[in-house]
């Protein structure tokens, strides 16, 4: 019992992180129709500008928002312009090519340009452990379940409560219409890859404490956040944001009760499940498109 | 343009005979890679270029080929039988695969048969009993057909190019029939096409599988090719290049998959002094490519063409308007 309590938080901890990369995913694909196969690379990539910073000598806190605004301007703002609007006019094949190409092109300049060996990266909060009901659950787990939590709230709020977000919705479910309410949907498309930019960044000074900073590390991550999104629902961002908290528990529990060699095919098992029986997703609606 | 075509396919095939006897060994090594990958990306090519689904795929296939391959021939299974076992079984597999995948359409069809990938790659490690698990199977002898040998790098090429023009016949003849057609028409309308009577659905089905036991059947020819397999060489990475090389030649062009397999043999070995950058500056090309030529090289060429064609055409013209003046 006290084991499940302690592998329910963990997983819920990492369901979390793929939670919030699983949003930012859906919320590309409803805006512009980008599927990003580099998302998983975009996640690697910020703990390594947190971890330049602090090289300079800066502390983890400073660190961590340079990498954020750093990640912002370089995974949202060129990778919009540079990479996306180029591509957009031909379809989404070539733009599926370009990212996955994208995504060789920074797995490989941070193995070249900063290290192929892992990277220990800081924890945000001292590692100790407390005992709830007899199990021991670490400060690091819940620490990272509340930077989750607030991140999503704020994100709820901005999409659900401000005329902003109700903008950005607008242009996710019809762009004709919204722009003929006067909304700019250009800008709102370039607000989402901001979006996603700052979630992934979080996501990475969260994880990479836990899996270490590697160049590698994207491969499953990008995987785990493409599988979350199906399974919740690929148009909804309540359905990634369960789709990453149930792969997060399923991971750890799978990992702990059945078979650790074959791990990493649960989640795999289940997308095609998914995939099989229910297509749209748990949460999604078909050929609907909402924010 | 196709008198030009001609000196251009003459003069290839001339170079895949010649090359071999000029070149040391390792060169031999390459373009014998060269013809085992071709034949993967032809197989990619009618997926992806002719029924128009993202397949990540292909490389799983090549390792199923291969690793079919390599047990089979180990138990004294002569090598011909295990060839055709390969390209069965990578049939029947992609098919099996291709029922639910093909459900949903383009990207996510990339995710699931990523999966896939994914999956081949476990399996092949963690099945010890069956594949030797991370040490893979060393010493895979190279076939003997009667009294010729293709122990030889030489011979064991003439092999290799002597499959990938029988089988580079067979996808011709194939795309020229009927039911080729209507794998084209499968990635240009499809609404059409199902509106023709054509079974949209079995027919990527088809396209789908068979492109699947191209894989299996190149994966057969790499065991022997290589001599060692493991399952590292069949993770996503190649299923990655396999798809590059496709585009990169130019999806849909019968020809796409030579050039494209050439430029991912050969551009490392060029790029020798680049060493480890190598991968970097090829992704950039690639990103450059979608950016401003999507159709790949073959794509570029004809464009370059048909731009010099209008140039000819004019040129006359112009000169005439000058004279009149």
């Amino acid at each position: 019992m006290a084991s499940l309590i302690q592998l329910l938080v963990s997983g819920l901890a990492t369901g979390a992180i793929y939670a919030l990369i699983a949003v930012g995913f859906t919320l590309l694909w409803q805006t512009s129709q980008t599927i990003n196969f580099a998302q998983g690379e975009f996640v690697m990539l910020p703990a390594f500008f947190v971890l330049a910073t602090m090289n300079l000598g800066a502390p983890l806190w400073f660190a961590a928002l340079v990498g954020i605004a750093v990640s912002v301007i370089v995974l949202g703002l060129l990778f919009k312009f540079i990479v996306v609007d180029p591509m957009l006019r031909y379809g989404v094949l070539p733009l599926v090519i370009s990212t996955i190409a994208l995504s060789i092109l920074l797995k490989e300049s941070v193995k070249d340009f900063y290290s192929s060996q892992a990277q220990p990266f800081p924890a945000l909060v001292p590692p100790t452990d407390i005992h709830i009901l007899g199990a021991v659950v670490s400060t690091q787990s819940l620490a990272v379940l509340g930077v989750a939590i607030i991140t999503v709230a704020m994100l709820h709020v901005l999409l659900n409560k401000t005329r902003l977000g109700r903008s950005m919705q607008a242009t996710a479910q019809n762009p004709a219409l919204a722009r003929i309410l006067g909304i700019s949907v250009q800008r709102m498309v370039l607000y989402t890859f901001l979006i996603n930019a700052a979630l992934v960044a979080i996501a990475s000074i969260l994880i990479s404490p836990i899996y270490l900073a590697k160049f590698t590390n994207g491969e499953t991550l990008g995987m785990t956040a493409f599988v979350a999104a199906i399974i919740g629902g690929f148009n909804q961002v309540r359905g990634a944001i369960l789709g990453g908290v149930l792969l997060g528990v399923l991971d750890n529990l799978s990992a702990a009760y059945l078979s650790s060699q074959y791990r990493a095919a649960f989640p795999l098992l289940i997308l095609i499940a998914v995939i099989l029986f229910r297509p749209q997703g748990l949460l999604g609606r078909i050929e609907e498109r909402t924010v | 343009m196709n008198r030009l075509a001609v000196a251009m396919f003459a003069m290839a095939a001339i170079f895949s005979v010649a090359a071999p006897f000029m070149l040391k060994p390792f060169g031999i090594y390459l373009i014998s890679m060269w013809a085992v990958l071709t034949v993967a990306a032809i197989g990619l090519n009618l997926t992806l270029g002719y029924a128009g689904q993202v397949s990540l795929a292909q490389g799983a296939f090549v390792g199923i080929g291969a690793y079919t391959a390599a047990l089979l021939t180990q138990a004294g299974c002569p090598f011909v039988l295990a060839f055709l076992a390969a390209g069965l079984l990578t049939f029947a597999i992609g098919w099996l695969l291709g029922y639910p995948a093909l459900r949903v359409q383009h990207h996510y069809l990339a995710f699931v048969t990523l999966a896939f990938t994914t999956l081949v790659f476990l399996l092949l490690r963690n099945e010890q009993w069956l594949t030797n698990g991370i040490y893979g199977i060393n010493g895979i002898a190279r076939p003997a057909f009667f009294a010729w040998s293709t122990a030889k790098p030489l011979n064991f090429y003439f092999f290799c190019l002597g499959t990938l023009v029988v089988l580079s016949l067979a996808t011709w003849w194939m795309l020229r029939s009927p039911w080729g057609r209507a794998f084209v028409a499968l990635r240009e309308n499809p609404t059409r096409a199902a509106s023709l009577g054509i079974d949209t659905r079995r027919y990527t089905l088809m396209a789908f599988a068979i492109g699947s036991s191209l894989g299996g059947l190149a994966g057969a020819l790499y065991a022997p090719l290589v001599q060692f397999i493991e399952p590292g060489s069949f993770a996503l990475n190649l299923s990655f290049n396999l798809l590059l090389m496709v585009i990169v030649g130019g999806s849909g062009y019968f020809f796409g998959p030579f050039v494209g397999a050439l430029v991912a043999v050969l551009l490392p070995e060029w790029m020798r002094v680049a060493e480890s950058y190598y991968l970097i500056v090829y992704a950039t090309l690639i990103m450059v490519m979608m950016a401003f030529c999507p159709s790949g090289l073959l794509g570029l060429m004809e464009r370059l063409l048909q731009a010099a064609a209008r140039r000819g055409q004019l040129t006359p013209a112009l000169h005439a308007k000058k004279a009149a003046q």
